[in-house]
């Protein structure tokens, strides 16, 4: 029994919060199913792999080249910004002086605030040129990875030091008074045990980089073909969507939906990964 | 129960707010004797049309217009299946288009855009054609720089798109893109940054952008200089005229926001927009 006495409108109120979420939700897949029926009906689910290009005007609709260019700018980002945001909550928590570290971890709340589209105009005129003078034509999956890790460098950052931040001291005491050296204590103590809040930190941060769509859409050069080095340009998914839905209708509207649909699927299934990781089963593990 | 009790009392208080905010709305909404009139299509034309509306909803009370952007296409389903009133295609309407009635209000041309720095002056219909085809890569073929060519396009479904792919006569699949962009100024700001780049956007924003100082260049087709000037007189080719377009004959008070926007007396907001008024 929670201390609080519990009260039936109070209970209501708060299951009426909750079911809205829930309901709005399902609204949401029902309606993006709805939308995507007709492709997935008329066109199938095979041919989204079959298909010998994306040519919606000519009736071609294969992902693929999509589909790898969300995964790989996602996760050549998610390859750089994990260490750094890691990197980060580490010197948060143990290196930093009081002050230096309430100032990166404004900093990291400042840089989660700042709007997707700023970002993607500065990587337009700030680091596609730069790129460009190495390999043209500059914006390319490189661009991509690289202001989409400066994107989620503050998740990762934010929810890393939250949960290091919650190891129980008891531990680090223990390790401490073992006379293990500081950078022991954080690598084999602190980590381990603030592992399932770390891999939360990185599914999240993953998700929102394959969902991003302003930033990615400018910097990406937005060409519909596998990448075969890092300075050619790749469309993913979320920008196809944005580029095309203002201006596309029937069957080539309905594809858009449906890749849409994939999306939220591979984003659904990493929040479903994510909650694998549950934090008392880890702090048992090691305890 | 203290905080049980403060917990009851915000969540009373924020559906209250919620009710009245609705409650509200609702009443403002549904104001007596206004018409209401939506326009969809063009996002091209869609800016200039919201212009006029704000200005025809000031001299008119009563009506309220309401002007969304989403493609020539989009503009014709719209006016098609009664979604919206007039719908706003930014080209020529099509043989299978021919139900609906067009209304021009002004034209507007394309511009074949360059770096800044790049040499070339003019190119022919026929280079540009084998630029977009991937046949020409570097521009010291055309007698400029050792560089390679970055080939700027559209995403599909655009109107800009097609119209240049029509002009050029190339099927938009053959393009051989380096680049591909939405919004003009997506173009404008991608060309301006790589010294390679061709690109092609609205005459009016490309002009405006090469006054105020843009790293960006118009260069002349065929012969033919592009200026706004040059696509009022029709002695531009790749030029287009802006529709409105509506199903059958229109209401009373539909056309006569349609016989306004034809008017003289929207001219300077035509200019303002760098396209080019027939009147």
């Amino acid at each position: 029994m929670s201390p609080l006495s519990r009260n039936g409108a109070t209970t209501l109120s708060f299951f009426v919060c909750g079911m809205t979420c829930v309901f709005i939700m399902l609204m949401m897949l029902l309606f993006i199913f709805d939308q995507s029926y007709g492709f997935l009906t008329s066109v199938g689910v095979e041919r989204v792999f079959t298909d010998k290009a994306w040519i919606p005007d000519s009736g071609f609709y294969n992902f693929i080249p999509m589909m790898i260019g969300t995964l790989l700018v996602s996760v050549g980002a998610i390859l750089i910004a994990a260490p750094i945001g890691l990197g980060v909550a580490i010197f948060c928590n143990f290196y930093g002086g009081g002050r230096a570290a309430r100032f990166f971890e404004q900093l990291l709340a400042l840089l989660a605030g700042v709007p997707s589209v700023v970002y993607g105009l500065w990587g337009l005129m700030a680091v596609t040129p730069i790129i460009y003078k190495v390999k043209p034509p500059g914006a390319s999956l490189l661009a991509g990875i690289l202001i989409l890790a400066l994107m989620i460098i503050p998740t990762v950052g934010i929810i890393a030091k939250e949960s290091i931040r919650r190891v129980p001291s008891s531990l680090i005491n223990g390790a401490a008074a073992l006379g293990l050296p500081r950078e022991k204590i954080i690598f084999y103590v602190v980590l381990p045990s603030a592992r399932a809040g770390l891999y939360a930190a990185v599914t999240l941060a993953l998700g929102r980089a394959l969902g991003e769509t302003m930033a990615v859409l400018m910097v990406t050069g937005n060409v519909v073909r596998i990448p075969t080095s890092i300075f050619d340009p790749i469309r993913t998914l979320a920008a196809n969507i944005a580029l095309e839905m203002a201006y596309a209708a029937d069957v080539h509207r309905s594809a858009l939906f449906a890749s849409g649909l994939a999306l939220m699927f591979l984003v659904i299934a990493l929040v479903m990964m994510s909650s694998l990781f549950n934090p008392k089963e880890v702090m048992r593990d090691i305890s | 129960m203290a905080i049980a009790q403060k917990i009851r009392w915000s969540l009373i208080m924020a559906l209250v707010a919620v009710a009245s905010t609705v409650f509200v709305s609702k009443a403002l909404t549904t104001q007596k004797g206004t018409e209401k009139i939506i326009i969809s299509g063009a996002s091209t034309i869609a800016p200039l049309v919201a212009e006029i509306a704000k200005r025809y909803e000031r001299e008119n009370p009563g009506i309220q217009i309401d002007v969304q952007s989403g493609g020539s296409s989009r503009g014709v389903a719209d006016a098609r299946s009664g979604l919206a009133d007039i719908g706003m295609v930014s080209r020529d309407l099509k043989a299978s288009e021919r139900e609906l009635v067009d209304y021009p209000i002004a034209r507007d041309g394309i511009a074949v855009i360059v770096h800044k720095s790049n040499p070339i002056q003019a190119l022919s219909k026929e280079q540009i054609r084998n630029i977009y085809l991937g046949r020409i890569t570097n521009w010291k073929e055309l007698g400029g720089a050792d560089m390679p060519i970055t080939v700027v396009n559209k995403a599909s479904g655009r109107s800009t798109l097609e119209l240049f792919a029509g002009f050029m006569n190339l099927e938009p699949a053959d393009i051989k893109a380096n680049i591909v962009i939405g919004e003009n100024e997506q173009g404008i700001k991608t060309v301006a940054n790589s010294p390679g780049a061709i690109g092609y956007v609205s005459i009016g924003t490309a002009e405006y952008s090469e006054r105020s100082g843009t790293a960006l260049k118009l260069i002349s087709l065929g012969g033919q200089v592009p200026s706004t000037q040059n696509v009022a007189d029709k002695k531009y080719d790749l030029s287009r005229t802006l529709n409105l377009v509506t199903k059958g004959k229109p209401s009373v008070a539909v056309s006569h926001f349609i016989d306004y926007v034809q008017s003289a007396s929207v001219k300077d907001l035509v200019e303002e927009q760098y396209f080019v008024s027939l009147k």
